[in-house]
């Protein structure tokens, strides 16, 4: 409606070619790499999305191997998050944890990855035991790496084991090898090691475009909070570029193996290396597609031009942006960071993008950042992004609001392997801590953590680079912090479990759910934690009111969650589902699912494979998947009803001046819905009321949602829920679940 | 009065559809949305005016990373 028009004018003169260079002692760094392992593989090319083989790499025996995908594989789990969540469960046992040598990470691409004919077509789901939540963590990721990966002939990697020297695994799907490489000298952090190594293994200047390196960060090594960096060579601004895997620690699992790096070189990517059962589909449905983005982009979310940051000041304007901990959802100063600013800060003068093809092309360059702190004081770097996570998360939810501190927030968490999201809601977690006196700068080391004070937030995180101070103790995340923070006395325990924002271990993401009962199920109710890619249900329960009862907000938890979980399946980016509308969608019967963008998926999927789908066997895929997944974390110990509770803070007003910053809401609920006069009650016994209906809100809510989904109360699949999925054939995941009956 | 999204809201002589979205502070770009029951094209909201009585219903899309 009212968004910000782009002004080019208003875009900076900043020379996006230029950036402090890292190549110097690039040959002694090789020369100091000895080779542990090689062998040779017959590359190929997937047949209808498909190689039917997977990569086994022990980093601890070196063994390395090819595993076959059989059809089951293919029948019941699809691809992507899917094998991966199959390849793991196999791998562990109920007592495995992150750190030992059995866990493993696994990268797939997913069988619709890969085509250029689409939008959002590039990504790679990673999977591990997380070290945070001890259950699977799945992480969807943009860049090169898994469309080169699987061009060059495997649906999935496997790594295993944990080595006792720092290595590279290369695959190089042009000439058949893969090697093992002990790595002593390379540099650790991301924005280094990503380019070093794509130098160092292209062959020439113009096989850099082949080339996507895997690759964490030195915070990886002190912290539970580490994430993988995959990136791509841009040539027109001749440098790497990184997209992130992020939540759940998997860079962490990935330096507890002593990796320090796994490099793809892929084939030449042309547009039809998936070989699909029906290149004309595709082709059509893609080229109708960008004709939509081209026409409707600029007059709806701008995301060619903002991204995902265009939603900064939506948010603010709902009161749905986190601020300070999710105590509030709005701020003054959000202008600072909005989208008006990132239209003029992100200088490429070209379309972006993580993978070819796409047309909605949300990749956002911010370069000639100098950067202020740290072991990179005085460089000059590219940042991608700021993304809206980044802007809220590192922003205004800790009170930043200087975007060129923003800017370098981001660029550390970045290099140094951290995933944003749960870096803002951890430093927001301890900054209220701070402000409540349960922190102290005695307790910090000398750390000021108040609100926006971005030097000593950047210090905090170059403390967890270094594995120093309390920067140690923040790199646990919120949920051991809250344990840390209650055994040493610092403050009244249930105060601190209410503000800690994680659920099952995981930080929460960044979107208040406090005015939305099916949001707080959307971010607790889920399989790995609260993470949006679930469901982001906020808009339809809250501003449109479209799902009043439980069932009706039970159905969008039943049905959203699965839809979404199908993108991770195939390696489908979320983005171009919503981001973009067709110009009649309004006129078509449940425009809120963008019926049009589901038939396109639908159609995709058929054409890629040749499997005949529909938009209801489309989301029975996503349901094998999502239920195994529940079962696995009902196998680890979680998964379970205990384990989706929601802390106070994500449910409704913890403080006085929470209630107070929306006292007229509050009241009016407690008159209209809880039956009660609030001009009788003290503010405290106003906050009691609240607690306690919002609290027993959310239970029928989680009740209905149990209801639908086809588990028992306590959150279990039921038997007859896993015959309609098929997953009775599997009787180890039968047993599971009888335990739990 | 006219109900927006079930609120209630006060109505006045010439209010418009983009009335109705600049009063609400609906600012997100992709909505759908109907008075009484009529669908109004984007192209539409400056010039069609609400009854009093309406009830307009603003759906906005999914939004969310």
């Amino acid at each position: 409606m009212s968004q910000f028009v782009f002004d080019p004018t208003k875009v900076m003169d900043i020379d996006f070619t230029k950036r402090t260079e890292y190549l110097e002692g690039l040959e002694a760094i090789k020369a100091a790499h000895k080779v542990l392992k090689e062998i040779s593989f017959t590359p190929s090319l997937p047949d209808k999305g498909y190689n039917h083989r997977s990569l086994y790499v022990n980093v601890g025996t070196l063994e390395v191997k090819e595993k076959p995908v059989t059809q089951q594989m293919k029948d019941v789990f699809l691809g992507g998050r899917g094998f991966g969540l199959w390849h793991l469960w196999n791998a562990v046992k109920p007592t495995t944890r992150w750190n030992d040598p059995e866990n493993e990470i696994i990268i797939c691409p997913g069988p619709v990855s890969g085509i250029t004919q689409y939008a959002g077509t590039g990504k790679s789901l990673v999977v591990t035991l997380s070290p945070q939540t001890d259950i699977p963590i799945d992480s969807n990721v943009g860049g090169y790496f898994g469309p080169l990966l699987k061009f060059s002939g495997f649906d999935a990697l496997e790594i295993q084991g944990k080595s006792e020297c720092d290595l590279i695994v290369f695959i190089d799907g042009q000439k058949g090898i893969i090697r093992i490489e002990e790595a002593p000298e390379e540099p650790v952090d991301s924005h280094v090691l990503a380019e070093v190594l794509t130098h160092m293994y292209a062959e020439n200047d113009a096989d850099r475009v082949n080339i996507s390196v895997v690759c964490t960060g030195a915070a990886a090594e002190h912290s539970l909070i580490g994430m993988l960096n995959f990136s791509w060579w841009d040539h027109r601004r001749g440098c790497i570029r990184l997209k992130q895997a992020g939540r759940g620690g998997i860079g962490t699992v990935f330096r507890n193996k002593r990796i320090r790096a796994v490099v793809c070189r892929g084939p030449q990517v042309k547009g039809d290396l998936n070989n699909v059962a029906d290149y004309e589909t595709i082709a059509k449905t893609g080229i109708k597609y960008h004709k939509e983005i081209r026409e409707n982009d600029p007059y709806q979310c701008m995301m060619r031009r903002n991204g995902t940051a265009h939603i900064v000041e939506i948010m603010d304007a709902y009161d749905l942006l986190p601020t300070h901990n999710f105590q509030y959802g709005s701020h003054p100063d959000t202008h600072k960071i909005d989208s008006a600013y990132w239209q003029s800060r992100c200088t490429q003068k070209t379309v972006d993008g993580c993978w070819y093809g796409c047309s909605m092309a949300c990749a956002k360059g911010a370069d000639g950042l100098v950067v202020k702190t740290g072991p990179y004081k005085g460089h000059t770097v590219t940042v991608d992004g700021p993304e809206y996570e980044n802007a809220a998360g590192l922003g205004s939810n800790c009170g930043v609001f200087d975007p060129d501190y923003l800017l370098e927030l981001n660029f550390y968490c970045d290099t140094y392997g951290i995933c944003t999201i749960t870096y803002g809601t951890l430093t927001a977690f301890v900054m209220e801590c701070y402000q409540r006196g349960i922190l102290n700068k005695e307790r910090t080391g000398g750390l000021e953590m108040t609100w926006g004070n971005a030097e000593d937030d950047l210090e905090m995180m170059h403390q967890m680079a270094r594995g120093e101070g309390f920067g140690i103790i923040a790199g646990q995340g919120v949920k051991k912090m809250k344990e840390i923070f209650i055994k040493n006395g610092w403050g009244d325990p249930k105060l601190i479990n209410d503000i800690g924002m994680e659920n099952k271990g995981l930080e929460y993401s960044q979107y208040m759910s406090k005015e939305s009962l099916a949001q707080q199920g959307g971010y607790a109710l889920t399989n790995k934690g609260p993470q949006h890619d679930e469901a982001w249900l906020i808009f339809m329960d809250m501003v449109n009111k479209q799902i009043p009862t439980f069932e009706d907000k039970a159905e969008a938890l039943y049905y959203f969650p699965l839809f979404r979980t199908w993108f991770g399946l195939n390696g489908f980016c979320k983005l171009p589902w919503n981001d973009v509308v067709p110009s009649n969608n309004a006129q078509q019967p449940e425009a809120h699912k963008i019926p049009e963008h589901v038939q396109n998926y639908v159609d995709i999927f058929t054409a890629t494979t040749g499997i005949k789908i529909d938009k209801d066997e489309l989301i029975h895929q996503s349901a094998k998947v999502y239920n195994f997944q529940r079962i696995f974390n009902i196998r680890m110990g979680k998964g379970l009803r205990k384990d989706d509770h929601a802390p106070f803070r994500a449910l409704g007003p913890v403080t006085t001046e929470e209630y107070l910053s929306r006292q007229e809401r509050y009241d009016k609920q407690i008159a209209e819905e809880m039956k009660l006069d609030p001009t009788t009650m003290s503010l405290e016994e106003k906050m009691a009321a609240h607690r306690s209906w919002r609290q027993g809100r959310y239970e029928q809510l989680t009740d209905a949602v149990y209801k639908r989904r086809g588990w028992t109360p306590n959150g279990v699949p039921t038997l007859e829920r896993l015959k309609e999925l098929g997953l009775d054939a599997f009787p180890e995941v039968v047993d599971v679940v009888k335990l739990h009956l | 009065m006219i109900q927006v999204n079930g609120d209630g809201m006060e109505w006045q002589d010439g209010l418009t559809v983009r009335g109705v979205l600049v009063h609400r502070n609906f600012r997100f770009p992709l909505l759908i949305i109907t008075v009484n029951g009529e669908l109004v094209q984007p192209k539409a909201y400056d010039s069609t005016l609400v009854p009093d009585g309406a009830e307009v219903q603003v759906v906005h899309l999914m939004s969310g990373g």
